[in-house]
């Protein structure tokens, strides 16, 4: 009953402002990452640039001036699960793209799932742990 | 292989997908924040290394090499799947920079300018990736010790581990604790 009351209370607490604030400096962060990748060669050096840290900059950063940085480290232990499951999702995609006959979008876009399952397990792992 | 720059590549991206990217990124940071504050950090947490860049960029560069071999009259289907190949075993080296990344902001935040701790994970993220690289160019059977190096010695660079009482009251659910 509490948790059913509490949820829509935390989530009124982010403002229009801050989620527009939020939407304009992530989408500047990756577009200013995803514009370094388009320019430098070679394509493997490049792909580097793919997996940069774009996402968490941007809501690292806010969520120091927001909530302080012992919630943000709590983040970015999290991140570090995630960044596992970006690594098995980049690697099975390379590998199914240079040997099926697969689409590339195909491939990207099914392969998210991938990374979404690889990070839930994580997750569970990291809540059992701690 | 030399890195180079070639800026004219730009000219080959069209405004709508810089527009698709940008709306992406901040649709994804976005609902990071969201999850974190409906979830907990714990859970919001593993949305901060969500691929936002790779999916759109990979099929960018497939779509590229399939036109540039279609101008030349030829079929580039292979050669652009190949192409966006090269760019995720690319982004297999940053993804370990960025585990490395997420380790030293999660050891160095509590207790140091924030502002310094995220200029040097990004500088280690850089260094990591790139590092991995060269190593993969010049020697590729070492590239998986270094890689497991790095992240070691980033994971026990600090104990300074954020604890359930220094995280906001309120601010987590039961079972995000970290």
């Amino acid at each position: 009953m509490d948790t059913k009351r509490r949820k829509p209370k935390q989530l009124s607490g982010c403002g229009m402002a801050d989620l527009l604030i939020r939407f304009l400096i992530g989408g500047a962060v990756v577009s200013a990452f995803s514009v370094v990748g388009d320019v430098v060669r070679p394509k493997s050096f490049a792909g580097i640039f793919g997996a940069a840290p774009s996402v968490a900059l941007a809501t690292l950063a806010l969520t120091l001036h927001k909530q302080g940085a012992a919630y943000a480290a709590t983040e970015a232990r999290s991140m570090s699960v995630g960044a596992i499951a970006l690594l098995i999702y980049v690697w099975a995609s390379s590998r199914v793209m240079w040997r099926s006959q697969l689409a590339v979008t195909t491939v990207t876009i099914a392969g998210l799932a991938l990374w979404v399952v690889a990070a839930l397990l994580g997750w569970l792992v990291l809540r059992s742990l701690s | 292989m030399r890195v180079s720059v070639d800026l004219s590549a730009l000219r080959g991206t069209q405004w709508h997908q810089h527009a698709v990217r940008f709306f992406l990124g901040g649709l994804v940071t976005v609902a990071a924040g969201l999850l974190a504050k409906g979830f907990g950090p714990v859970f919001g947490g593993l949305f901060l290394a969500f691929p936002a860049i790779f999916p759109a960029g990979a099929t960018l560069i497939a779509k590229r090499e399939r036109q540039k071999k279609a101008r030349a009259g030829l079929h580039g289907v292979v050669r652009g799947r190949r192409a966006a190949a090269l760019d995720a075993a690319g982004a297999v080296l940053g993804a370990v920079g960025l585990i490395c990344f997420a380790l030293l902001v999660c050891k160095e935040l509590v207790g140091n300018p924030a502002p310094l701790v995220l200029s040097g994970a990004l500088l280690a993220w850089a260094g990591v990736a790139v590092s991995l690289w060269w190593l993969r160019k010049k020697h590729p059977w070492r590239i998986a010790a270094a890689a497991l190096a790095a992240t070691v010695l980033v994971g026990h660079s600090s104990p300074s581990t954020p604890t359930a009482q220094s995280v906001t009251p309120g601010t987590t659910r039961p079972g995000d604790t970290p």
